[in-house]
């Protein structure tokens, strides 16, 4: 169903049709070109299986998956929770002490041009194996130093005219931090979030595969796919998909906000 | 029409009773004033020279220069943003940093540097909040600010929101909020299209008459300078300093006949030669640009 682009007084629902059926056309399409190539060319599951399989095997296992993806996203929510106050806490520190700064940036910058990731083995044999700390640990430090990075520079790069205003007024060092540089880092730090939302969810699924407890989807995909329960594993890749899914919106929501505040969202930086 | 002079720079300053009292109650005074930047250091620049100059109470002096004569530099030793290397800046009757404590000034600049996290009615009551005033009686104020520069439909806009010329307006506005006996600005309409900086330059002389401010403007147009100002004070670069004083006496109520009339043209004509022959060039205005610049971080 086309609807006239001419329509200028469209609802909001017209306004859903309009923006949602090129995708779902597509999706849908996908998945049936998916399955008919897994019929017509006779793929065997190991090596593809077919869209309908994974689909019964994601509603017998439902469950099973909601509660694996229940365990990876507390994990990444933590991590995200702990790594944005670390990150907002030490970036006010570095604006306080700038000799703090000069040593700690350079260091954020090196240890982020490493795979940072694989560290949570270590972070595993640092804690009793049932644990989910080392993993949450993980998603701490990747969410740290992005929000650590992106508020200290919206704390530090503020309009020069904005400062010399400031002094104009002769406002006291506190309230140019409290009605200048804060407000101008809150910009800054849902940048930041924006970036560090998918990022907590991608690292909480691949620190599974470093060992440690055996419960979360990313860990359950590789253990159906060594198993040869490969719809199954499809089953909890889509799984995974949704959990994504669910962080991309938060960070969506996050993006209007600022775009309401500020008319533009600041750029934003990864390490 | 006292035409152009040249400043007497051999008579010193503040000698007689009768000089010492019109500094006293004089808007801004200045007098034997230098600015060195990076003193001591190969890459010494001297900005400004030997600089005096009395601003009345209720007068409007513009600054004009071709670039590099510190004519902003001057305006920012009157802010009290950097400190003379000689001589003394008295404003409202007090040292310049006294001044600057009292928020005896508002200013503008050439951007507009509103705050694009709070609304227009919020940057208005930013100067009023530093100065402590409780909540009801700032957004009064900043309302009655708003109206006087015509924008009491844009309260609640953000600043991003609006042209570059009421982003202006919300800035002047915001300079006068706390109804300061001086406005100090910086180029405020210097990124403005022709149209609207007309506009602009009727909507300060009306808002000034009201409120009695004295203004001290920086600009780079001539037709600008002699239509808003009591005086042109004309500066030559290398190393700044006031070389004429143009009086303008134009009819207090300022039309649009006022830029047809030819008493206006003479005017101008007579600061275009003043003008003449002091051209900067461009090396020098990088120069001091960066020395202040790199003075400002310092402070920072």
């Amino acid at each position: 169903m086309r609807l006239p682009v001419t329509d200028r007084r469209s609802t909001p629902a017209q306004h859903l049709v309009r923006a949602l059926w090129p995708p779902v056309v597509f999706g849908v399409g996908l998945v049936l070109v998916w399955e008919l190539a897994v019929w017509g060319f006779d793929f065997q599951p190991y090596f593809l299986p077919a869209p309908t399989k994974v689909g019964e095997a994601f509603t017998s296992n439902l469950n099973l998956i909601r509660e694996a993806a229940s365990v990876s996203g507390a994990n990444a929510l933590a991590g995200l929770l702990f790594g944005t106050a670390a990150g907002v806490l030490v970036s006010f520190a570095l604006m306080r002490f700038s000799v703090l700064n000069d040593m700690v940036s350079p260091l954020a910058i090196a240890v982020n041009a490493v795979p940072i990731v694989v560290l949570v083995s270590v972070f595993n044999n640092q804690f009793a194996s049932t644990s989910e700390v080392p993993r949450r640990l993980m998603v701490t430090l990747i969410v740290y130093f992005v929000v650590l990075v992106n508020v200290a520079k919206g704390l530090r790069d503020v309009e020069s005219t904005h400062l010399e205003l400031m002094r104009s007024y002769a406002a006291s060092p506190l309230e140019v931090i409290r009605k200048l540089r804060v407000p101008n880092a809150i910009a800054y730090l849902f940048t930041a979030l924006k970036i560090a939302a998918p990022l907590a969810v991608i690292t909480a699924f691949v620190a599974e595969y470093f060992g440690g407890t055996q419960n979360g989807l990313g860990y359950r995909i590789t253990s159906n796919l060594a198993t040869s329960k490969n719809a199954v594993a499809w089953a909890y890749v889509a799984g995974a998909c949704l959990l994504g899914l669910v962080f991309y919106v938060i960070a969506t929501v996050v993006e209007s906000l600022i775009n309401q505040q500020r008319g533009a969202s600041p750029k934003g930086e990864t390490s | 029409m006292n035409g152009d002079r040249v400043v007497d720079r051999d008579r010193p300053a503040l000698a007689d009773p009768a000089q010492r009292a019109a500094v006293t109650n004089s808007a801004v005074a200045i007098s034997g004033a230098s600015k060195s930047f990076n003193v001591g250091t190969p890459g010494e620049v001297d900005a400004l020279v030997d600089i005096d100059l009395v601003v009345a109470a209720g007068e409007f002096v513009s600054l004009i220069g071709p670039s590099g004569c510190g004519k902003s530099t001057l305006l920012r030793l009157i802010a009290n943003l950097i400190e003379p290397t000689a001589g003394s800046v008295l404003v409202t009757g007090k040292p310049a940093a006294r001044a600057r404590a009292d928020q005896d000034y508002g200013m503008a600049f050439q951007q507009a540097g509103l705050f694009d996290w709070r609304s227009v009615v919020r940057n208005v009551e930013l100067p009023l909040e530093l100065k402590g005033w409780d909540r009801r009686r700032r957004r009064e104020r900043a309302l009655e600010m708003l109206a006087l520069v015509k924008l009491d439909e844009f309260v609640d806009h953000r600043p991003w929101q609006l042209s570059g010329g009421m982003q202006q307006r919300v800035a002047i506005a915001r300079a006068l909020a706390a109804a300061p006996p001086l406005l100090l600005m910086d180029e405020p309409f210097g990124a403005l299209d022709e149209m609207t900086r007309e506009h602009m330059q009727s909507e300060l002389l009306r808002i000034c008459a009201e409120a009695r401010t004295s203004v001290v403007f920086v600009t780079h147009s001539i037709p600008e300078a002699v239509f808003l100002s009591h005086r042109v004070v004309v500066m030559s670069p290398r190393p700044g300093r006031i070389t004429h004083v143009v009086t303008v006496e134009l009819s207090p109520v300022r039309t649009v006949d006022t830029r047809e009339d030819p008493y206006f043209f003479g005017k101008i004509t007579q600061v275009r030669e003043a003008l003449r022959g002091l051209g900067a060039s461009t090396d020098d205005e990088l120069l001091i640009e960066q020395a202040s610049r790199a003075s400002h971080a310092k402070e920072r």
